[in-house]
């Protein structure tokens, strides 16, 4: 009982942790909470369900409920969300940067776009739920009484993988450097010869896409819903927040914990308040340790 | 006509009760600057409160406790009060976005509330037999609403004198010191984070209020009358009416609440039954669009804020 909730549990942090990382990044660098990332998962698991009803439905590969089509849907909805996201910036957030307004401006228009992102997915695809196959699978019993279908090992690995290489990519390459730099500085930056026009685009585009892939992650192990990132919203910011803005494996802890507490809570409330689990965690983090429980800094 | 005429009262009411909130919001936003993301949390605490206070007893109910009105509705702003005392509290001492974080979390956690506790709130079935002091009062129900709707005027009547002059007075104009430059205020001797968690309890009393007027007008609370969107309408409401002037949080209201309405009747109307739900959609995304364009190209709305000097400067 409690193994298989601890197992439960991790699935959801993972796919929290990727949300809440690529809220992270852009809330860190842009120093704003968006209140539309949580739409940015709803479109990248629509975006790759699309990908997959145009493809010819191929085999299902090895144990997995999906074939290829769905491989290449996650490349191409990460893309999709990435733009998606990058466009929004030029549009809005861009636009009320350059005039100087305050941070909660941004959180502001990024509330209207969330509610217009939201309704769109309604308008092109339906209130229905949709899945990406109707593959049953037969689940593996990973541990003695914790049963995990196949597609739930995958994610988890997948999503282990993923941080491993974000962290490489932030720490080594050029534009990770860029970014780095840019969130401790920008005016430093922009001296040094760093286009922060740029480093913007790649933050947005990151985010997306790393919205994108918690999305299919979160279409896949559950289904795909209109309100699907809406109703992840408040376990991505305490994530984020609980990990401590701008730290990837705070993050990742973050997505973590608020997975497991959220499983585990089942225990011993009823079910339906498993969704005010995030709000409890949250309330205790702020009034105790606002900056994050990894965040060096003391000041928030 | 008497048709159109019993519309607009239950409109006007409807649209004034939103305007209370929208006066809540504008406190806590135009006036302070302090990003209230959960003012539907707010609203619906008050409802609840309210339906549970003074509702007729039933067995399977905890509450319903057949309270007066006016108990019900000192007891609701008492309860949107405390509310926001906690979040505020938990967030006085932060960056801005982490009230609307924590005003949000607020929200979702009201409303699983309302759907889960029955014993309570009456679950999905929500609370019945709300108490309107005028129901039943007059033969003709036309008559009824225009009594209610007089106290709903009367009521954002004396929200409105009173905000008017706690914004003329030092105590607004710290408010407003706080939203411009908090690090000016605070250099100048004032508690900056008391006066920005007492502004924020005001207001989302305020928007306790308009929700046991509403729980009352209506008769009747479910978790389905407190939907996110109710946030995002009372937003549009003030930024498209003018943030930072309490007259131009009621004419939002009025004219935001006129465009809802009129779309929902429009769709309603015109679109079959299996096409509704794009009309809902295509509302919300109306009033999306309405904030981001208002943000974009006329941030201080259709009447902005007035320069304000103390009586006692000449």
């Amino acid at each position: 009982m409690i193994g298989q909730a601890i197992a439960d549990g991790l699935l959801t942090g993972g796919i929290l942790a990727l949300g809440a990382i690529g809220y992270s990044l852009c809330a860190h660098m842009l120093k704003f909470a968006n209140f539309a990332h949580a739409e940015m998962l709803t479109w990248g698991a629509y975006l790759a369900f699309a990908v997959v009803a145009f493809l010819p439905a191929g085999p299902a590969i090895g144990p997995f409920s999906f074939g290829w089509p769905l491989l290449v849907a996650i490349v191409v909805s990460c893309v999709g969300t990435g733009l998606i996201a990058v466009a929004a910036d030029a549009l809005v957030f861009s636009k009320l940067r350059k005039r100087r307004a305050s941070s909660l401006t941004l959180v502001f228009a990024s509330f209207g776009i969330a509610l217009i992102l939201r309704n769109l997915v309604l308008f092109v695809w339906g209130a229905d739920a949709h899945y990406y196959s109707q593959e049953l699978q037969i689940s593996l019993e990973v541990l003695p009484n914790v049963r995990l279908m196949p597609d739930q090992v995958l994610v988890l690995v997948l999503t282990v993988a993923l941080v491993v290489a974000l962290h490489l990519f932030l720490k080594f390459s050029r534009i990770g450097v860029a970014m780095r730099s840019m969130a401790e500085n920008p005016a430093l930056s922009q001296v040094c010869g760093i286009d922060i026009a740029k480093v913007v685009r790649w933050t947005w585009m990151l985010s997306g896409a790393l919205a994108a892939i918690a999305g299919v992650f979160a279409g896949l192990t559950v289904q795909i819903r209109p309100e699907m990132g809406f109703n992840m919203l408040l376990a991505l910011f305490t994530a984020a927040i609980l990990g401590g803005t701008g730290s990837l494996f705070g993050a990742v802890a973050g997505g973590l914990i608020v997975g497991l507490a959220e499983s585990l809570s089942a225990l011993v409330i009823p079910t339906g308040y498993k969704a005010a689990v995030p709000f409890g965690l949250l309330l205790i983090i702020l009034y105790l340790r606002p900056q994050g429980l990894f965040s060096r800094s003391a000041r928030v | 006509m008497i048709g159109f005429v019993s519309y607009l009262v239950f409109f006007l009411t409807v649209a004034l009760i939103l305007g209370i909130a929208t006066l809540g919001l504008n406190l806590q936003w135009g006036g302070t600057g302090l990003f209230n993301a959960g003012i539907v949390g707010f609203y619906a605490i008050g409802a609840y409160t309210f339906a549970i206070l003074t509702a007729p007893a039933r067995p399977e109910l905890l509450g319903n406790f057949e309270l007066p009105w006016i108990v019900g509705l000192v007891g609701a702003m008492a309860a949107a009060a405390l509310a926001a005392l906690i979040t505020g509290l938990a967030t006085v001492r932060l960056r801005g976005d982490y009230l609307a974080v924590a005003t949000f979390g607020i929200a979702v956690t009201i409303q699983l509330v309302a759907t889960n506790f029955e014993a309570l709130t009456g679950g999905t079935m929500g609370i019945a037999s709300i108490p309107n002091p005028f129901r039943g009062l007059f033969a003709a129900p036309l008559a009824n609403n225009f009594g209610y709707l007089a106290v709903v005027v009367v009521i954002l009547a004396i929200a409105y004198v009173a905000l008017e002059r706690i914004a003329r007075s030092p105590w607004g104009r710290v408010l407003k010191a706080i939203r411009e430059d908090e690090v000016a205020a605070e250099t100048l001797g004032k508690n900056t984070r008391s006066f920005r968690l007492q502004a924020f309890v005001i207001g989302s009393t305020l928007m306790g209020l308009a929700g046991a007027l509403y729980a009352s007008f209506i008769g009747f609370v479910s978790p389905f009358d407190f939907l996110p969107i109710l946030t995002f309408q009372i937003w549009t409401m003030l930024i498209i009416g003018g943030s930072g002037n309490n007259r131009g949080a009621i004419l939002g209201a009025i004219v935001v609440w006129g465009i809802w309405s009129a779309i929902g009747a429009a769709s309603s109307k015109m679109l079959p039954e299996q096409l509704q739900i794009y009309g809902g959609a295509a509302q919300a995304m109306i009033i999306g669009l309405a904030l981001v364009l208002v943000l974009l190209l006329r941030p201080r709305g259709l009447i902005g804020e007035q320069p304000v000097t103390s009586r006692h400067a000449a």
